[in-house]
């Protein structure tokens, strides 16, 4: 997010080149950056919903229909300059434009003040309102850093660290809903952004046993391969008998396999799959 | 509109702001005359409040009368657990529905995620004196001591509301069931999940009709879930169902047994220029009505309550804005979760105001035939009871007046999501978290 105050100026075809395409780098970097911590979010969100009941069916949809639309744009970005011609082109038409690509495409848009990142808005954030009330959350001015603030009695905040190359570190997020029963409390972890089409599947897998059908973590397969997993037919039985491999927190973060490759991506570490599936069926087997 | 009146529901917290989680209702409804009055809560209780109708005088002002005081309480869900799933399943009321009167007793469909029962709500005032084999605490009398015999008969007793469950519908739910409603046949009702409508008939529990599934074979492909759905006023046939993409499917039974395919579909086409990562979200329909007269149907979605013909598919003939202003905090409300609240609509018994809830215990009315909206409060603090409520305003720029609020003061914990509206009068009932407000129009009393 860019710090108040700076007013970019609108840079005429007459400014050096490198300007211009810094700039536009930067703006670029910026979105995908933003792009990337909403799909982080909602997918920090899909994986949190296994808690004592059942998670809202309807929410989960909604939030993997958000992480498949940005999986899509950024399958179908993967550089700066792909954006620019596939968005830039002449005739584009106005359905294709979300409103972020308006900083991309200053140059041929004529608006005065474009919604800046209207994906992920950050409008009612003003920076002297945030450092008033400091319970809120710290504010830490750097161009590369997306602040998420609710001002009010939510008293939220989400922060994240400087992107330097392709490493990042998540900040653990603190979810102060009132009067809410759930309680999200999200763990460190690191990197492991990418995501394959799978995982969709396996958060509604918790709705019911996919039969037969080879899930991605072997695994948990062989640990209920002796479960009778033809007597949980939907369609034969009204009576919501059906179960999944309960999936801890973890199990999304291994399967998440990099499937594109783009060059900002972080691909899990192998090694840490292992631990947790070790982790996770130690947790079965201690039943905690 | 001037209105006054207020009934909040006892509670007494003494911590100021502190709710007891099974006490947030979770439904409110009138009954078809209006005098009965029923909430849920997430505590699986059903508290009935019947309005007082003063008998005193028979030339009784309308309006005059009419607070609302508790008729009966009773636990109609209880916590349960699935144990295939390992998962707890709530007791929370997700709604309520009257069936049309048809003797002295009332009856309502009560639901949780799963199950939903049939309550038969009863007023005893008489009880039978005088048996012969039974003396007066119901011990068996020894019958050396019966020397005559006699009739017994009904002698006032003090009232007593019984309620009992006549039926309980089990097991026709795979997933959260989020509608119920009653047929104008008056002898089936429906009651909607994310991914089935079965249709019940009120005398059969052990078998129900599945008439809506848009489950797909390989749950991978799911995108869109059943968010609410509701049987026409008049015709038995038709019955409508909203979705979380944002679309109304209204069916006709007549066409086939599984009405899958759709009669009509209402559809907003995207606004391009709107569009973001959100969209989809802040399209997803909470709650569909019908108006009384059978023509309109009410949508809420997430920013906005629109208004559908019947006749015409292609869009909403009226929209109004709830809250405009929180489009710019999109992603915040998604991160906090609130983008996924599911707020009601309601029309007056006219159809020509409607109304729908909003977030720092605001409510919006929109009168129809101006376009006009105004909102207002629902906050113990600053209501007293029989005062006027005065309309607020959010601020959003310009010149800003005494008593606005802004946009960033906003209290989203202070959600207003349920509500209803008295079906003959201007008397409006609001939940509020754990407390229910009950207003009247005192204005338009007379023109009733």
């Amino acid at each position: 997010m860019f710090s108040k105050g700076t007013k970019r100026k609108f840079s005429d075809g007459g400014e050096a080149i490198s300007d211009e395409s810094l700039l536009g780098a930067r703006v670029a970097s910026s979105y995908s950056l933003q792009r990337q911590s909403l799909l982080d979010m909602s997918l920090i969100k899909l994986q949190l919903c296994h808690m004592l009941v059942e998670p809202n069916l309807c929410r989960s949809v909604l939030i993997a229909n958000t992480v498949r639309q940005i999986q899509e744009e950024m399958t179908h970005d993967g550089s700066w300059h792909m954006v620019t011609e596939a968005f830039c082109s002449a005739g584009q038409s106005p359905s294709e434009r979300l409103v972020a690509t308006e900083v991309l495409c200053r140059s041929r848009e004529q608006d005065a003040e474009p919604k800046l990142f209207s994906v992920i808005s950050y409008e009612g954030c003003r920076e002297e309102e945030v450092v008033a009330d400091e319970t809120l959350c710290s504010v830490s001015v750097s161009n590369t850093v997306s602040n998420v603030c609710l001002a009010g009695r939510m008293g939220q905040c989400w922060e994240k660290s400087e992107l330097s190359g392709v490493e990042r570190d998540e900040e653990v997020l603190e979810d102060s809903r009132l009067g809410s029963g759930e309680d999200e409390e999200i763990a460190t972890e690191d990197g492991a952004s990418t995501e394959s089409p799978k995982t969709i599947g396996q958060v509604f897998g918790t709705f019911e046993i996919k039969n037969g059908s080879p899930g991605p973590d072997s695994a948990l397969e062989e640990l209920f391969s002796d479960v009778d997993t033809s007597y949980y037919d939907l369609d034969t039985m009204l009576t919501g008998m059906q179960s999944a491999p309960k999936m801890g927190p973890y199990d999304l973060l291994d399967s998440l396999a990099p499937s594109h490759s783009s060059p900002s991506i972080v691909s899990t570490p192998n090694c840490r799959s292992d631990l947790n599936e070790l982790d996770h069926i130690m947790e079965i087997i201690v039943g905690s | 509109m001037g209105e006054d009146g207020e009934s909040p529901k006892i509670n007494h917290s003494f911590l100021r702001d502190y709710v007891t989680e099974a006490d947030v209702i979770s439904t409110v409804e009138f009954n078809q005359t209006g005098d009965l009055l029923a909430t849920g809560d997430k505590g699986g209780r059903v508290v009935i409040f019947q309005r007082e109708t003063e008998s005193k005088d028979e030339s009784e002002e309308l309006g005059e009368s009419g607070e609302y005081n508790v008729y009966s309480t009773f636990q109609s869900h209880e916590p349960d657990f699935d144990y295939l799933k390992s998962l707890e399943i709530e007791e929370k009321i997700n709604k309520i529905r009257w069936l049309p009167q048809q003797n002295a007793a009332h009856f309502l469909l009560s639901t949780n995620d799963k199950t939903i029962k049939l309550w038969k709500v009863s007023e005893r005032d008489k009880r039978p004196e005088g048996y012969n084999l039974k003396d007066e605490e119901g011990r068996i009398k020894d019958i050396s001591t019966v020397t005559s015999l006699r009739v017994p008969v009904l002698k006032p007793t003090d009232l007593m509301v019984e309620v009992r469950p006549r039926r309980i519908f089990a097991n026709g739910h795979t997933y959260h069931v989020n509608s119920i409603s009653v047929n104008s046949d008056g002898e089936t009702y429906l009651s909607a999940d994310d991914l089935r409508i079965n249709m019940w008939h009120l005398d059969i529990t052990d078998r129900s009709f599945n008439i809506v599934d848009i489950k797909p074979a390989n749950m991978e492909d799911l995108t869109e879930v059943i968010t609410a759905a509701e049987f026409h006023p008049q015709h038995c046939h038709l019955f409508v169902y909203s979705s979380s993409k944002g679309t109304l499917r209204l069916c006709d039974m007549r066409e086939s047994a599984l009405c899958d395919k759709h009669s009509k579909i209402f559809e907003e086409p995207e606004d391009p220029g709107n569009r973001s990562f959100f969209s989809e979200i802040i399209s997803s329909v909470s709650d569909v009505k019908f108006s009384h007269s059978g023509r309109y149907l009410l949508t809420r979605d997430y920013l906005t309550v629109k208004v559908w013909d019947l006749n015409m598919e292609k869009g909403p003939v009226e929209t109004y804005q709830v809250h405009e202003y929180l489009r710019s905090k999109l992603c915040s409300l998604y991160e906090n979760d609130c983008i996924f609240d599911k707020f009601e609509c309601v029309w007056n018994s006219t159809d020509s105001v409607i109304m729908t809830g909003a977030y720092n215990s605001f409510f919006r009315m929109f009168d129809r035939e101006t376009g006009r909206g105004v909102t207002l409060e629902a906050w113990r603090e600053s209501s007293k009871p029989r005062a006027v409520l005065r309309t607020r305003r959010i601020y959003t720029g310009g010149r800003r007046r005494r008593g606005d609020v802004g946009v960033d003061s906003l209290d989203f914990t202070k959600k207003i999501l349920h509500m209803a509206w008295h079906p003959a009068e201007n008397i409006i009932a609001i939940a509020a978290t754990n407390n229910l407000y009950i207003f009247q129009d005192r204005v338009n009393a007379e023109n009733l």
